[in-house]
């Protein structure tokens, strides 16, 4: 927090700012997998594809540098107010950004298998919500490293837009499945890649909000508005049946 | 009370304890309290609620008041020319800032114990039944109860029934301030007040100390001034922060540790003040 006074014992100081830096750090190697198998998708480029699976256990390491870093600080330093809310909120997003981590590696994974088995499929919808989840991923770490309280709620909010086109891309590729049984096993792959995408806003959804809580002490209200509407979806074909 | 004394047992306080401590249900509210050393205006304005049977911890730098605070709630002050108080101290609706206060009576409604143990050169025996004497005659059986069921409730009737006789000041520096605690309760205080009682201890007396208080609020009310923030969180129910002299933030430990509202109060307890 940068126009925070400053603590006294500096060393403290410095490892809370080293705590910043490291999630920073993490952060950067998790928005650059995601920016990548969006890539890998969109390009069919299967070099790409491999670099973000093999990237996948390095973010891993990652996360288990900061996790013995934040315990150490919390053993010897014993932090409280916001240090130890900075603290909390640090261990929790390691996790949610470790997870992004694996959703871009199956992203990447995935896109390897479309090469061969859904070349005829537009791809510009998932392309869309690729770059939406990538800027609110992009803005929850940025609201993580400046403890932006506004940036958080701004992408709290923002995360509406990729539940939309996640309900939109659901329904296109269950109409595909209904019209041509043979387009099952590549919409399959395509849905479960949106599904990825989808999951990815949700962690930067949760970064926002242990930013928020970090940053004022207070939790956002549990009532988000929930765009996710698939799993009630069911299709009029079924329905009628 | 005194025929009474066989029906104390180490569980029980001593009888008419339990319902004195229900009825009255003490609990010092302080309203607009301000306090003067000559020309300095040591305590300004400060209103706070101790709740009955809690433990309330007060903190702050040297020199925030939190210290003339529990002087004012026995009126050691009065011991000095010059010092004086004014608004109200309600201790079960009587302001015991007020002239007319019988100041036996109240030091013996509360409870202090200080900084460094101040055992007196005498028997481990003769500490404890010291105030007991002053206040009430009691017999030679009651007095001994007495000091078995003070004893026990400061956690060193096991380390010392075998000397009690012996003195005081053989004992180690946490034993003697337990024995202060054991002393102070003796007569059956309202409230106690603790100043910082483990400044002076090693880690292990000190955690003793702690889980004793956490004990004794079944009974009493604590007020407990220390410097150290971690006991603080460790062993109170609510935080007092004060700062020159005024009472900046109070609210239930877990929220002044987790989530202050006041910028201050969020600098002190960081360690980032000044």
């Amino acid at each position: 927090m940068p126009d925070e006074t400053k603590h006294i014992v500096t060393a403290f100081e410095a490892d809370l700012r080293k705590l910043r830096d490291m999630i920073a750090g993490m952060g950067g190697l998790v928005e650059r997998a995601v920016a990548d198998a969006a890539v890998a998708l969109i390009d069919h480029d299967p070099d790409i594809a491999s670099r973000v699976v093999e990237m996948d256990p390095k973010i891993d390491a990652e996360e288990r540098a900061v996790e013995q870093f934040a315990v150490r600080l919390l053993a010897l330093r014993q932090p409280v107010a916001d240090d130890l809310r900075q603290v909390i909120q640090a261990l929790k997003v390691i996790t949610d950004l470790e997870r992004i981590g694996d959703y871009a590696a199956n992203i990447a994974k995935r896109s390897l298998v479309i090469n061969q088995v859904a070349s005829g499929f537009s791809l510009s919808g998932l392309g869309q919500m690729a770059l939406l989840v990538q800027q609110n991923l992009k803005n929850a770490i940025d609201a993580v490293g400046e403890a932006d309280p506004q940036k958080a709620i701004a992408v709290w909010r923002a995360d509406q837009m990729v539940d939309d086109l996640y309900n939109t891309i659901f329904r296109e590729l269950i109409t595909y499945m209904m019209e041509d049984a043979r387009s099952i096993s590549a919409c399959t792959h395509l849905l479960f890649i949106a599904k990825n995408l989808e999951r990815i806003g949700d962690h930067s959804t949760n970064i926002a909000e242990l930013t928020y809580y970090a940053a004022t002490g207070e939790a956002l209200p549990d009532f988000r508005p929930k765009g996710d509407h698939t799993a009630a979806y069911m299709h009029e074909a079924a329905g009628q049946r | 009370m005194e025929n009474a004394s066989h029906m104390m047992s180490e569980a029980a306080p001593p009888t008419g304890f339990s319902a004195a401590a229900a009825e009255a249900a003490p609990r010092v509210s302080i309203r607009d309290l301000n306090f003067y050393y000559g020309a300095t205006h040591a305590l300004k304005n400060v209103s706070i609620d101790y709740a009955d049977r809690q433990t309330t911890a007060m903190i702050g730098p040297s020199g925030c008041g939190k210290s003339t605070l529990l002087r004012v709630l026995n009126r050691m002050y009065d011991l000095y020319p010059g010092q004086r108080a004014e608004g109200e101290v309600l201790l079960g609706g009587e302001n015991i800032i007020g002239a007319e206060q019988d100041l036996n009576q109240l030091r013996r409604r509360i409870g202090m114990v200080f900084q460094k143990p101040t055992p007196f050169p005498k028997s481990i025996y003769e500490n404890v039944v010291f105030g007991v004497r002053l206040h009430e005659k009691l017999s030679k059986s009651a007095l001994d109860e007495r000091v078995e069921w003070s004893l026990t409730r400061a956690a060193l009737w096991n380390e010392v029934k075998d000397r009690l006789g012996s003195s005081a000041l053989g004992l180690s520096g946490g034993q003697q301030q337990r024995l202060c605690i054991a002393r102070s309760i003796a007569v059956r205080p309202d409230v106690l007040l603790l100043d910082e009682p483990t400044s002076a201890l090693d880690p292990i007396s000190t955690l003793k100390i702690e889980e004793l208080i956490d004990e004794l609020k079944r009974d009493f009310t604590i007020i407990i001034v220390t410097h150290n923030m971690q006991q603080a969180a460790r062993c109170a129910d609510a935080v007092a922060f004060f700062y020159l002299g005024e009472l900046v933030e109070v609210g239930p430990s877990s929220q002044i540790f987790t989530a202050p509202r006041e910028r201050r109060t969020q600098e002190y307890v960081t360690g980032r003040f000044g």
